[in-house]
């Protein structure tokens, strides 16, 4: 659906990105992970046409994406920024109602259409009892949700998220986690999302691709990716990965310089 | 907001500006009555749908000297405000105005370079509109590539190229000022201040399709607005062609402007005052917000003007003086009341 094809990118001279492959599919949630500095966003910038890439190409559904339409793309991939500025004053109604405006010729009137996408999406991020509300007057969590409503009515085919659970509660990082992967397979949309938490990012996604000094250092499903061979060239930490006997999922535990666990310190934690 | 109250809005605020432009018709050293002002307005504008039943004297003053008077006032006072609220919206800056962006120095440039060469007994009446509205325009596009960094242009850049060119524009102005004649110079003194005095319904004429049609140009961007409030990023992945965008509200803002500018000299204020007034009154979504701003700042130009003419009879005070006098200090007070700056915008 989504392909890279030989990309490099820099910004200012300084290279950020060489030679990237990738190929993004429907039905799967992608996960990009990797170090601070790793060019994790600006890999999330070149796949949604922000920017441009110094060499290669970004091929959306078999064709150039600077060949496309901005309209055009935004009716097929929908992004949820890093923790956006929110505006006062509007409702959230109004600021879902913006995701239609790939869509919209008239000016001043939204067709039925347009207000049914915007009823489902609030209907699916469970913001319907929000509709009404400023949003400078929600919580983070809240205007997270928003903000994924307002790409869901886009009707995309690809959602991007750039750190979608950075500074929410607990509560919300699930909620944010489950109505994605819930998206992906019920909806059949391809979803990748920039994530610094690896535990979460193995929950969650079905694939997973760590970046390091400028190139994938591995992709693939989170129990290929995730050794502590790859984490220990990637982050430069000593790793114990093991499976989380509730979630039946990946756990990284980071141990200290001398290879011991803080053993009791986890278990407080789990308790 | 539901449609139905937009409308009742809009309407009441709309009946406040007719209230206010018969008023002003009526208010001046000859005090006409209300009634006959809109008989005559009527008279007039329908081709005589009510028999004529006055002297000619209440007919000159009403239709020749105010009328268009107040016409011209209603035109600036809506395209300063719209342009003033489409650029702070733009810039996301509530100190964005086209004052500050270079456009109304470019304009004023472009009007004093006629003026100074007298161009108005070459080219006609339309001299000094064309070359205000070239300024503006040249202005805006020198500070957009001033500002322009590959294919995109920073907002913060933009306001301080557009401070930069504006200073320099001003410093060409008085220029231009000391090397004039001494009649020039007085034309041009007198036209800097700001002034409707000298409006005829030929001012009207030349300036109303560029003001009406720049002022259609920014309301029918009130959509592409509410969605840049969310930056430049979100709006590229709605599906925006923000540079397109951003060129459009540019040169329709520098239409505007330069058509204000020719026929009232620099009026400060009220492009940074209305739109802010009508914010804090009726909130930032711009398809609210233009239309508002082009009423309310129609309303306080035509008050503000009124006032000029007869605080001081027989003479007259430049109106410019009128909206600085009166913005500036309700400016402070605004700001003291909200002190929390985050609210404000």
């Amino acid at each position: 659906m989504l392909k890279l094809l030989n990309i490099s990118a820099s910004y200012q001279d300084i290279p950020i990105l060489e030679n990237i492959y990738l190929n993004i599919s429907s039905k799967l949630f992608y996960g990009i992970i990797g170090p601070n500095g790793a060019g994790k966003t600006t890999l999330l910038k070149i796949m949604t046409g922000i920017k441009g890439p110094d060499a290669g190409e970004v091929l959306l559904q078999g064709k150039k994406i600077n060949r496309f339409a901005k309209k055009e793309v935004a009716k097929i991939m929908a992004v949820v920024p890093q923790s956006s500025f929110v505006p006062p004053l509007f409702t959230v109604e109004d600021v879902v109602s913006m995701g239609r405006y790939p869509f919209q010729q008239l000016r001043f009137s939204d067709s039925d259409a347009d207000r049914r996408c915007v009823d489902e999406a609030m209907e699916k991020t469970g913001i319907n009892g929000l509709r009404h509300r400023r949003i400078n007057e929600l919580s983070g969590g809240q205007r997270q949700e928003v903000i994924i409503a307002r790409a869901l009515a886009q009707t995309p085919q690809i959602l991007m998220l750039d750190e979608p659970t950075a500074n929410l509660d607990i509560k919300h990082q699930m909620k944010i986690l489950h109505l994605t992967s819930a998206l992906v397979r019920n909806e059949g949309m391809a979803a990748v999302m920039v994530i610094h938490d690896l535990n979460l990012a193995a929950r969650f996604c079905d694939r997973l691709i760590l970046l390091h000094d400028k190139k994938i250092l591995t992709m693939g499903t989170p129990e290929t990716v995730l050794t502590p061979a790859h984490l220990k060239t990637a982050y430069g930490v000593e790793t114990s990965v093991g499976e989380n006997p509730l979630t039946r999922s990946l756990e990284v535990t980071v141990l200290d310089k001398k290879g011991a666990v803080h053993e009791s310190v986890k278990q407080c934690v789990n308790y | 907001m539901k449609h139905g109250n937009y409308f009742l809005m809009m309407g009441f605020i709309g009946t406040g500006l007719l209230f206010t432009a018969c008023l002003a018709v009526m208010i001046g050293p000859v005090v006409i009555k209300p009634l006959l002002v809109v008989k005559i307005w009527v008279h007039q504008f329908t081709g005589g749908l009510i028999e004529k039943e006055w002297s000619r004297i209440p007919e000159v003053i009403v239709m020749d000297i105010r009328t268009p008077r107040v016409l011209l006032s209603i035109l600036v006072g809506m395209g300063l405000a719209v342009s003033g609220a489409a650029m702070q919206g733009l810039f996301r800056n509530p100190m964005a105005e086209p004052y500050v962006l270079g456009m109304s120095s470019g304009a004023a440039v472009g009007a004093c370079l006629a003026i100074v060469l007298g161009m108005g007994r070459v080219f006609g009446p339309f001299a000094i509109p064309i070359l205000a509205f070239t300024g503006a325009t040249v202005t805006i596009f020198v500070v957009y590539n001033i500002a322009r960094t590959g294919n995109r242009v920073p907002t913060e850049t933009l306001l301080l190229a557009g401070i930069a060119v504006g200073l320099f524009l001003y410093a060409v102005v008085s220029f231009l000022k000391i090397s004039a004649s001494m009649e020039n110079l007085q034309n041009v003194v007198l036209w800097l201040m700001g002034s409707f005095a000298m409006a005829t319904w030929m001012d009207v004429k030349i300036v109303i399709l560029p003001l009406l049609g720049g002022i259609c140009v920014l309301c029918f961007m009130v959509r592409e607005l509410d969605i840049l409030q969310f930056g430049e990023e979100t709006a590229i992945h709605l599906g925006m062609n923000v540079e397109t965008v951003k060129r459009i509200l540019l040169i329709a803002s520098a239409l505007v402007t330069g058509a204000a500018v020719s026929v009232s000299g620099i009026i400060g204020f009220v492009g940074l005052i209305v739109p802010h007034m009508v914010r804090m009154a009726m909130g930032s979504r711009h398809r609210i917000l233009l239309p508002a701003s082009a009423l309310c700042g129609a309303i306080f130009l035509v008050c503000c003007d009124t006032l000029a003419r007869v605080v001081s009879q027989p003479s007259e005070v430049p109106i410019g003086i009128i909206t600085a006098a009166i913005g500036a200090p309700y400016f402070v007070y605004l700001l003291k009341r909200r002190k929390n700056a985050v609210n404000w915008w």
